[in-house]
């Protein structure tokens, strides 16, 4: 790294910590419904809101009627999604005319939208409308980042409530958070981003002229649109001149800012943040990173605030900024080492394949690692080129279960149940009574966990084992040997734990992927949220027991490092045959031992 | 259930303040604040017509242009209507030849030395605009050759056309291969 890159790294982060304390303190204002600054706009607003949708917000929920609200608010947005998309010919904002998606491609995105991972097996700018993106993706990206997160509080609730079944009104939660946190935030960003040059406009495609006209081979068809091939079997092209081009057009600041913000991750356009409009330049690069980890990092510190210990959020988020860290150092060194086998070409020894000139090398990696430590997704950078044990680091940061920094909310509670799970091994291990928080961890806290965070490991396997053994999501591969093995890994990584990167070779618009994609992303988004809201349930009934002697500290550093190791070990044990397979092989092919 | 009242409505409402109210103020201030840059930073001649983005790059083959990166955009070369990368692994044979192929272009158009990656290694959006400022100095002695002009005009053409690092320290230094080659045509 050279000094600007350190630099840039540094100051990422230093900026990152600074706002950390007063978003975390304004979260855990808005989420215990006392007084803001924005109140005086605001409140008249909720109150509207809560009288036309009949919701009463004095009215307290026990964990299966939050979970079930939740659920039924995700059915809608699931069920609005696929409607629009299966209809969007018919709807307006639609200059391009694009067609309607086919049902596995609409039930597949639908889901995707809806359980925050915006894995998308579909090209923005050719297959969906103005319409779509903005009233059908964008309020998918406000509204599942905000369910997460409700959720989140629920749980934080949990730990912090006694002798109560009562974790707090959805309704209010969801409603809060969107209109305090989610909507100011993504204003400003979306603003700043247009600054830098992302553009946010209703307008057709527009056709410029080539300074230098171009020519590719188009592939015929006959009528039936089935490829033209001569007597040999190799397709009949003609060759067609390119004098100019479409350059398409839409409200791209406003989706890009909440899809970093609620660590969505869904692009406007295919290539996602590395497109030009997305990400115009290295400023806005650095900004859309910060909108990637600032929820997630302060939500430790409204944990903290809400606990009444915020050495306790402090601990987890320096759990995960090591961990981050760790991994960026590793992908910084792999990238910076390059291709040995384009080195002997005669070619500069670093990896810029898949990368942007603007962002250089430190600003797609951090880009890299904040997108896939957290659950969002978004890239900047093509993982699928990455070098091998480059590609390892986003890949091990999905498989940890999204938890170093997380989704929105997701990464909060995900991160819980680890630390329960380490209350509970250091307890065994040390005689001490298993406490958290106050709260003695028993069976049924010990159960949920494990459901948390085992979930999307074994979702991961079982499907990525079946795609070894089905021809059609072999055949999807779009790299050959063990790099291939790391494209179906990293997908279904990808899925199960919501993130929703992709290694992008893969062709992931065949039935295998999509139909089995969507219930991944179901399994891996809700079964981990019931689980984690049933414990808060069960927390919250439990009577404080004030620390004592016996009570292991879980705020100093000991723990932390105690809860890095479990996070580590656990994740190893789950996929290193699966790693050692896919990416460690490759590398070893690619230095040539 | 009481609760699927409140589900299906604040779903409405939610779809009208973040798809509509929330996209319309942002729009709004856009326009008014940043309207060069929401339009899609165009370059436009003096009539006014547009002449291509600043953020969006276009394919260069000839001898007497600065060429881009590669693009492994869909059809062809730096397509805006299907950006992406090549999405090949470090490994795949059909990669290594590909690049092989990108190298020995540049060394028939003369290129001696240790190659900048960027030069032949394709561009996640494949609309990458930029390229470093080490590859475009080499590209200067063709271009000359080619235009028959002298190499200290183009290397001041490329000083002019090259953005440092932004606020002094981030990202990359680059060059905006459009904006040189559409100022090469008007020398």
């Amino acid at each position: 790294m050279n000094m600007y890159e350190w630099l840039q790294t540094i100051l990422l982060f230093v900026v990152l910590l600074a706002l950390i304390k007063p978003l975390g303190s304004f979260m855990a204002k808005v989420f215990q419904g006392e007084q803001t600054f924005l109140s005086l706009i605001l409140a008249p607003c909720e109150k509207v809101i809560y009288r036309i949708s009949g919701v009463k917000p004095e009215d307290e929920m026990g964990w299966q009627r939050y979970a079930g609200s939740m659920l039924l608010l995700n059915l809608a947005l699931f069920v609005g999604l696929f409607t629009m998309l299966m209809t969007q010919h018919l709807l307006p904002l639609n200059p391009q005319k694009v067609p309607p998606f086919s049902w596995q491609l609409a039930l597949n995105t639908a889901v995707s939208f809806t359980t925050n991972t915006n894995w998308q097996a579909y090209a923005g700018e050719q297959a969906a409308s103005h319409f779509t993106q903005m009233a059908g993706l964008a309020v998918h990206n406000f509204v599942s980042a905000a369910t997460g997160i409700a959720i989140a509080i629920a749980v934080i609730r949990g730990f912090v409530r006694r002798k109560t079944s009562m974790l707090g009104n959805f309704w209010v939660d969801l409603t809060r958070c969107t209109l305090y946190i989610l909507l100011p935030i993504s204003i400003i960003a979306a603003l700043l981003l247009v600054s830098q040059g992302a553009i946010q406009n209703f307008s057709a495609y527009k056709s410029v002229p080539l300074v230098q006209s171009t020519n590719y081979d188009k592939p015929k068809f006959d009528d039936k649109g089935a490829p033209l091939k001569e007597a040999k079997g190799n397709p009949v092209t003609e060759n067609v001149i390119v004098k100019e081009v479409q350059i398409p057009m839409g409200p791209v600041a406003s989706q890009e800012a909440i899809k970093e913000l609620g660590t969505n991750g869904g692009g406007f356009f295919n290539s996602n943040s590395a497109h030009p409009f997305e990400n115009p330049t290295p400023l806005s690069n650095v900004i859309e990173i910060l909108l990637i980890l600032l929820i997630p990092g302060a939500l430790t510190y409204t944990f903290g605030v809400m606990a009444g210990n915020t050495r306790q959020g402090w601990m987890l988020l320096g759990v995960m900024l090591f961990i981050l860290i760790g991994a960026f150092g590793v992908l910084q060194w792999a990238e910076s080492s390059g291709n040995p086998l384009v080195a002997k070409l005669g070619v500069q020894s670093i990896n810029m394949e898949g990368k942007e000139v603007r962002n250089g090398l430190a600003g797609s990696n951090l880009f890299v690692v904040a997108t896939t430590g957290t659950s969002c997704g978004a890239v900047n950078t093509m993982h699928d080129s990455l070098t091998p044990i480059g590609g390892m680091m986003p890949l091990s940061l999905i498989l940890l279960g999204e938890i170093i920094f997380g989704g929105v909310g997701s990464g909060l509670y995900t991160m819980l149940a680890f630390a329960i799970i380490a209350v509970f091994v250091s307890g065994l291990m040390i005689g001490r009574t298993p406490e958290f928080l106050g709260k003695k961890i028993e069976v049924r806290e010990m159960w949920m966990s494990i459901i948390v965070i085992l979930t999307a490991g074994v979702t991961v396997l079982i499907i990525s084992g079946i795609a070894m053994i089905t021809p059609q999501a072999v055949a999807s591969m779009a790299n050959p040997n063990a790099h291939g093995l790391s494209e179906v890994l990293y997908a279904v990584a990808s899925i199960a734990n919501n993130n929703g990167s992709a290694f992008a070779g893969l062709n992931a618009n065949v039935n295998y992927y999509t139909l089995s994609g969507s219930l991944a992303m179901a399994i891996g988004r809700y079964v981990p949220a019931i689980a984690v809201l049933a414990m808060a349930g069960s927390l919250s009934e439990k009577k404080y027991i004030p620390p004592s002697l016996g009570t292991l500290p879980t705020d100093k550093a000991p723990f932390a490092i105690w809860l890095t190791l479990v996070i580590l070990i656990i994740g190893a044990l789950t996929f290193f045959p699966a790693l050692a397979l896919g990416p460690i092989v490759e590398h070893l092919m690619m230095v040539g031992v | 259930m009481k609760d699927i009242k409140p589900a299906i409505l604040l779903f409405i409402i939610f779809t009208i303040i973040c798809g509509g109210i929330y996209p319309a103020i942002v729009t709004c201030f856009a326009h008014a604040l940043f309207p060069k840059q929401a339009a899609g930073s165009f370059l436009t001649d003096e009539s006014g017509k547009e002449l291509g983005s600043t953020l969006i790059g276009q394919p260069f083959s000839d001898a007497k242009y600065f060429w881009p990166r590669p693009s492994a955009s869909g059809d062809f070369g730096n397509n805006p209507m299907a950006s992406g990368g090549s999405n090949s692994g470090p490994t795949n044979p059909d990669y290594l030849k590909t690049v092989g192929d990108r190298v020995m272009v540049l060394r028939d158009s003369g290129v001696t030395g240790i190659i900048p990656a960027d030069l032949v290694q394709a561009s996640a959006s494949g609309l990458d605009p930029h390229i470093t400022h080490e590859s475009a100095r080499l590209q200067i002695p063709r271009v000359a050759m080619a235009r028959s002009v002298s190499e200290d005009v183009l290397i001041k053409a490329v000083e002019q056309a090259t953005q440092g690092r932004q606020l002094g320290f981030l990202g990359a230094p680059r060059v905006n291969v459009l904006v040189l080659n559409l100022k090469l045509d008007r020398l």
